[in-house]
């Protein structure tokens, strides 16, 4: 026997317990699997049985294997062997929901063309027998040819029964699919005569049958445009024969699925209404769902702020703990302050909004395990059709709320190629979690709560979130009615029965989410705020070749702060960073700002929380001020700075135009990665960077010069 | 009439599907096939889509969608 380890597809209709069946199956022994040229991730976990390493790759949720969105090519794909370093599967594990049988079978009956042995997992049957279904298993795989495994994956039943099903698998014979008309199967085969390297069955029938589909743009795209006139004329003369597609490939698999449920499936003579139907009914309610929802949204915003609240806190004590240890050990020099200005201000900056970002995926992962995103999503469609997206663009631009990097892969589910742009350059306009720091900054700078009052901070952040709710949809529309024209978009979902969520499920998705942000803090920022740091320190010396760290030090030990405080200003500004923004100030002057913030702003082009570490170092706090936190000292000595200037009226406005500025610009090198990936082009991270930069730009213009004629001169 | 034009609570069996293949494929997929009886419960609040059931599937889909499915007349009212 070889040791070789079995590879098993996993292969399912959404909210089949398919994650949950996967999660359960290889435990955390999970790891993503890149596939070279293709964007799709798939998940990968393995499990041991019987002497045998069993590697599970978990392909995306489909209805069927006709592919028309990303997903569903890449999962056809890997099926058939087709991606490159990853060999056919040995098994594919089907799994099904027992209270659907009918029509979660069409995709099974895809699955049994490949020619590799099929594992039928019944699933959920527990819930089929609460609808009164009585389902006969023996008849299911006697009449199907499968290996039919009953199991319930959210409390591990039947697994080891279904692990010895796939260990079994490899090698036994493949099922013999519902047969398809003789004139199609040859009508298919025609269509790729004399084509190398040569076609598989399956590909050449999708060829046929999938009008539109990508099996038809990729061949076209590969083999030459000459063959359609070849595919039009096979249509036309299947359709005259009575056997026009798309329907005949629908009446060959459910003539082949109907028999065999009538046999084994036995069903109540009425269909008992069941809790979530009626919970159900209220959810999609004119009035009560629109209410339900508008409740759920708001609540998600709350708790992102009061929740985050409390472990925020003791993140940025630890940073303090950890900065003022540092400053005991070390002398004062370069190496003392780049690990204090510039790691731990501008990394631990970034990992206290750890919190918020955990809370926020935490709720999105329930609503999306518990099946509500699907009623968002329909709530939400005539909304966004009019704006050129489609209900579907909602959740990733719910989840972009929180990073526009998962939302933009959870464009992946919309089938319009030009709604699925539209909402992927749309995305990075919502406020995600990392413009937090830069609004909290701003805000706790300018609008100091004794003078402005709670609730008009409140209403300004408000404010800053409405801007991306507003500007993203009015986008859409301005993209799809001039760049992104054409093609219909289409709305046919599953609104999934509700469901308890799965706290693996759950737990593996913040976890998977919040890790995702910690590497960034420690690569992509890190880097940043290196090289900011550097372009800050030198050159270290003023122009008689005096170190000014030795000078502040001397200053400051006669106590004379406010020398010492000046030579500090002189130092930043003949800095390599200050020359370069004095040189660039012009640019920012339109929009209100001095070199500082607009090199601040310019720095935070990698990634927009840079921005807090380098305005603390730009306007650097006090040594010796231990006994105030980080940001509270940070925020006094900036407003110190500008109360003392001669634009201190101006300070509202400034702020203002700095916030619009970071809502509007696209300031994040992984959301611009992320786009270039999903879009396999640099055309549109390109077009995104400049469109969101002017739009910035203008807008932030726009503010600054209308709120100066309120401040008055 | 077509699946667009059925009232909450009616029910009807669907006679074809015509329109957009790709439109007609995926009502295929989702189990809207000719002899089956669906139910339209409702519509959404600026009433379009609509939600229908279909086997035991609820379906959300657009009117322009639900308007390639030919329904068998009379559409015959359902309680639950």
């Amino acid at each position: 026997m070889s040791t070789k380890p079995i590879v098993v597809a996993l292969v399912g209709n959404p909210n089949t317990g398919k994650s949950t069946l996967f999660n359960a199956l290889s435990g955390l022994r999970q790891h993503v699997g890149n596939y070279p040229g293709v964007t799709v991730e798939l998940k990968k976990g393995t499990f041991q049985f019987a002497g045998r390493t069993v590697e599970l790759i978990d392909l995306p949720g489909t209805y069927s294997l006709a592919p028309r969105s990303l997903d569903e090519a890449v999962a056809v794909d890997l099926l058939l062997g087709r991606l490159e370093n990853e060999a056919a599967p040995d098994v594919v594990l089907s799994i099904v929901d027992a209270s659907n049988l009918d029509r979660q079978l069409y995709l099974t009956t895809q699955v049994m063309e490949l020619g590799i042995p099929v594992v039928l997992a019944v699933n959920m049957l527990d819930v089929a027998a609460k609808q009164g279904l009585a389902i006969d298993l023996g008849i299911l795989a006697e009449r199907t040819g499968l290996s039919v495994v009953p199991i319930q994956a959210n409390r591990g039943i039947g697994l080891d029964d279904l692990r010895k099903a796939l260990v079994a698998a490899p090698g036994s014979k493949a099922p013999s699919p519902p047969a398809m008309p003789a004139d199609v199967d040859s009508a298919a085969a025609e269509l790729v005569v004399g084509i190398v390297p040569a076609i598989p069955g399956f590909l050449s029938r999708r060829l046929l049958f999938d009008i539109g589909g990508s099996t038809e743009s990729w061949f076209l795209a590969t083999h030459g445009d000459r063959h359609r006139p070849a595919i039009d004329a096979a249509r036309e003369r299947l359709k005259a024969a009575g056997l026009a597609v798309p329907g005949v490939e629908a009446k060959a698999r459910y003539g082949f699925i109907r028999p065999i449920t009538a046999a084994a499936v036995r069903k109540p003579e009425r269909r008992p209404t069941t809790w979530t139907d009626r919970f159900d009914r209220a959810l999609t309610h004119k009035l009560w769902g629109t209410l339900i929802f508008l409740i759920l949204m708001f609540g998600v915003f709350a708790s992102i702020f009061w929740l985050a609240e409390p472990p925020k806190g003791w993140i940025e004590a630890g940073i303090e703990t950890i900065s003022s240890w540092i400053e005991s050990q070390l002398s004062v020099g370069p190496l003392r302050s780049l690990l204090v200005d510039g790691l731990i201000a501008g990394v631990g900056g970034v990992l206290v909004f750890l919190p918020q970002i955990l809370i926020l995926f935490l709720f999105i992962a329930i609503l999306e395990d518990c099946g509500y995103m699907a009623r968002a999503a329909f709530l939400m469609d005539k909304l966004m059709s009019r704006c050129g997206l489609s209900g579907k663009s909602f959740i990733p631009l719910l989840s972009s709320v929180a990073c526009a990097v998962p939302g933009i892969m959870a464009t992946r589910v919309i089938e319009n190629r030009w709604d699925r742009l539209a909402t992927i350059l749309v995305a990075p306009l919502m406020s995600c979690s990392a413009r937090l720091p830069v609004y909290t900054l701003m805000i706790g700078l300018f609008l100091p709560a004794e003078q402005y009052g709670v609730f008009a901070r409140a209403a300004v952040l408000f404010a800053m979130y409405m801007i991306g709710f507003v500007a993203a949809p009015v986008v859409a529309l301005l993209l799809r009615k001039t760049l992104l024209r054409g093609g219909r978009s289409m709305l046919i979902m599953e609104l999934p029965g509700m469901k308890v969520p799965s706290a693996k499920t759950v737990i593996i998705r913040v976890f998977d989410a919040g890790w995702a942000f910690v590497k960034r803090a420690g690569t992509i920022i890190l880097a940043s705020m290196v090289l900011i740091w550097a372009s800050l320190y030198f050159p270290s010396s003023d122009a008689d070749g005096a170190n000014y760290e030795a000078r502040i030090a001397e200053h400051l030990e006669k106590d004379e702060k406010g020398e010492a405080r000046k030579l500090k200003a002189e130092w930043k500004r003949q800095s390599y960073l200050g020359r370069l923004g004095q040189w660039m100030e012009p640019v920012f002057r339109p929009l209100g700002w001095d070199w500082r913030l607009g090199m601040a702003t310019l720095a935070s082009f990698p990634a927009r929380e840079v921005i807090v570490g380098t305005m603390t170092m730009l306007y650097e706090v006090e040594e010796g001020d231990d006994d105030e936190q980080t940001t509270g000292a940070l925020t006094d000595a900036i407003r110190d700075d500008w109360n003392a200037g001669p634009r201190s009226r101006e300070a509202v406005p400034i702020a203002l135009s700095v916030m619009v500025f970071f809502a509007l610009c696209c300031q994040c090198a992984s959301t611009l990665a992320v786009i270039r990936r999903e879009t396999k082009s640099w055309r549109w991270p390109i077009f995104t960077f400049f469109y969101m930069t002017g739009l910035a730009y203008l807008a932030a213009l726009a503010v600054y010069q209308i709120g100066r004629l309120f401040v008055g001169d | 009439m077509t699946l667009a034009e059925l009232k909450p609570g009616q029910s009807a069996r669907i006679a074809a599907l015509d329109g957009d293949p790709a439109v007609v494929q995926r009502l295929y997929e989702f189990g809207l096939y000719e002899g089956e009886a669906v139910e339209c419960l409702g519509f959404a609040p600026l009433g379009d889509p609509l939600e229908i059931r279909i086997g035991n599937t609820r379906l959300s889909l657009r009117k322009v969608e639900a308007a390639a499915v030919a329904l068998e007349v009379p559409p015959s009212p359902t309680a639950g």
